[in-house]
């Protein structure tokens, strides 16, 4: 069903999609705690950056990103200095991008799930003896649980389906930035209106069972109050 | 090795006299019109338990948070047994006060079982827990059988003695409790209040109480801080407080004071007991306690009345000789309560101006108090 190409293709997309959501848990859970507990002005300006790529077109995202990682872009003279090259059209500059594109789909459910918890349970915790980190990892950790798994899998599928922002940084090099849905584009502009079928399908398909699986998991985890 | 001392020579430093002091000032200047200030500065018992007691926005909560740290006032010391947590230069943040905190509401962890929440205070008290402690407090709160369930399965009662559980766990050298019994409707504070007493006789750790409900207080207490829009208006025994009439409890017209006293005396025929106060004998319906059962009853103002001589001929059962200490009139009600003396104790009266007037009560004058009623507290 599926050509060598595509196949390339989809490993590609769900090797950069993992990649892309594990940092983003990294980097995403601190930003998403210091944004549900601050009482600083900056949380506004933090958060407007954050919630940028929501409404930005991705062409305007992958334009700086692609001056910024070039030769003369400050993270392409960080790379080049640490004797990595440039990288735009590479792997890893595509992991950059998406990580920036798909930020406010995991930190937005991770806040809103740290905010839900108010004071109450860190109190508590603190009554119990437990410190700063041990409060952070056995009481806010799992009890927002249930948005960490939003974030996962939002960001998770927000990245598989990206195409503008990869079309501007990676372009279209096979195995190293084809992933799907620069495929699905290749195969319209030769006409191969049947393999650009299966492929689309496939997302379709994909995305629905994504959203299906997310709403069930929400359905029966509607997020309890303290008790 | 201190077991090995001789106990004599005295080699531990033992504070003769437990106490905690507490000082506060705080200010909200915030946008809120009524600014209000907490304002304290007390030396309290450094066991038993000390509620403290006024009405709501009185500052009860908030003198409760500052002692565990969870607020910050401007300016604040604190003292817990012969331990700084709070000084000019020095706030020990709340993880590292030894204290166990009950909250008004269920504040057991939704993800963790009950066993699970208790777990989590063993873990981290620092102290080896020991199996007969675990086993004495599960025993004492009656919570064995619901161990395993989370919380949202069990009943807010039980959520509520799972969660004193597990402050007792932390092994805390303070208790503090916000209104544990407030979130309850009252069969369930029913239920948790011998749970309570129960607490006050096994553990030997100072307990400060925070509550607005004089029952409970009344009932509970040892020790009792009277607090008004942040500041002290009245502390000490809790039979001593109730008896004041010289400042403004806030207990409506619950006036009355609190006896205790040692059963002696049941009589099966008229199902009545005999119970020696400091302030005299009372008869009392008789509850099923014991001889020798120390019991703690409560005698509202409005209940006693006075009359210049014994009347053998009332159907009042109890009936003490007193000498009037004084007066006090409200011009507004045109009532008047009078603290008498009873023996050792005090007892008070609520009666009519034109009653004052009309027996012409002076302080020091022998009268005989009439008893229309004692509710037993236990």
């Amino acid at each position: 069903m599926f050509s060598e190409g595509d196949l390339t293709a989809i490993w590609l997309t769900l090797k950069l999609a993992t990649t892309v959501t594990i940092l983003l848990l990294i980097i995403g859970t601190p930003i998403a705690w210091w944004l549900a507990r601050t009482r600083s002005w900056l949380k506004g300006p933090v958060g407007a950056v954050v919630a940028l790529p929501l409404v930005l077109p991705p062409t305007v995202l992958g334009f700086y990103l692609l001056v910024a990682m070039g030769p003369h872009g400050f993270i392409g003279q960080l790379t080049q200095q640490l004797g990595l090259g440039t990288l735009a059209f590479t792997f890893w500059g595509l992991v950059l991008a998406s990580v920036f594109y798909s930020l406010p789909f995991v930190v937005q459910p991770i806040q809103n799930a740290m905010q839900a918890l108010g004071d109450r349970p860190l109190e508590v915790a603190a009554t119990l003896r437990a410190g700063p980190w041990d409060r952070f990892f056995t009481v806010v950790v799992p009890m927002a649980k249930p948005g960490f798994i939003t974030a996962t899998i939002l960001g998770f599928a927000h990245t598989v389906g990206e195409f503008g922002v990869v079309l501007m940084i990676g372009g279209n090099i096979p195995g190293q930035t084809r992933v799907v849905s620069v495929q699905i584009y290749d195969h319209v502009e030769a006409l191969e209106y049947a393999q650009a079928h299966v492929l689309a399908g496939s997302m379709v398909v994909f995305s629905f069972l994504v959203l299906l699986g997310l709403y069930g998991f929400q359905q029966k985890n509607p997020f309890t109050g303290f008790k | 090795m201190a077991e090995e001392d001789n106990p004599a020579v005295g080699t531990i430093p033992i504070n003769p006299e437990p106490r905690l002091h507490v000082q506060f000032r705080m200010c909200y200047t915030g946008s809120d019109p009524s600014t209000y200030a907490l304002d304290i500065d007390l030396t309290l018992p450094g066991d038993g338990i000390t509620a403290i007691f006024g009405q709501s926005g009185s500052g009860k909560t908030t003198l409760l948070r500052c002692v565990a740290g969870l607020e910050r006032a401007q300016e604040g010391r604190l003292t817990v047994n012969g331990e700084d947590w709070q000084s000019d230069t020095l706030f020990l943040p709340t993880h590292q006060r030894s204290l166990g905190y009950v909250f008004q509401e269920s504040s057991l962890f939704p993800h963790l079982t009950a066993q699970g929440n208790l777990n989590y205070a063993m873990k981290r008290s620092g102290v080896p827990s020991a199996n007969v402690l675990f086993d004495q407090v599960i025993a004492l709160m009656g919570i064995e059988p619901v161990l395993a369930r989370y919380p949202h399965q069990l009943s807010g009662g039980e959520r509520q003695r799972v969660a004193i559980a597990r402050a007792l766990l932390i092994q805390p050298r303070l208790l503090l409790m916000d209104e544990p019994l407030a979130s309850l409707d009252t069969a369930r504070k029913q239920e948790i209040l011998p749970y309570l007493e129960r607490l006050r006789s096994t553990f030997d750790m100072p307990i400060l109480y925070v509550s607005h409900s004089l029952d409970e207080v009344t009932r509970l207490a040892d020790h009792v801080v009277v607090l008004e829009q942040g500041r002290v208006v009245a502390q000490g025994r809790v039979d001593e407080v109730f008896s004041r009439i010289d400042v403004p409890l806030p207990v409506g017209n619950e006036a009355g004071v609190v006896w205790q006293g040692e059963v002696r005396e049941r009589n099966e025929q008229w199902r009545l007991a005999r119970i020696a106060c400091a302030g005299g004998d009372l008869w009392v319906r008789d509850m099923g306690d014991a001889i020798g059962q120390r019991i703690r009853v409560r005698i509202l103002a409005r209940d006693v009345s006075l009359t210049l001589t014994c009347h053998e001929d009332s159907s009042i059962l109890n009936r003490l000789p007193v000498n009037v200490l004084e007066i006090a009139t409200d011009s507004d009600t045109a009532m008047a309560l009078v603290r008498l003396q009873a023996d050792n104790d005090f007892v008070t009266a609520q009666l009519t101006s034109r009653s004052v007037d009309y027996l012409k009560l002076v302080p020091g004058q022998r009268l005989w108090a009439q008893i229309k009623s004692v509710a037993i507290l236990r």
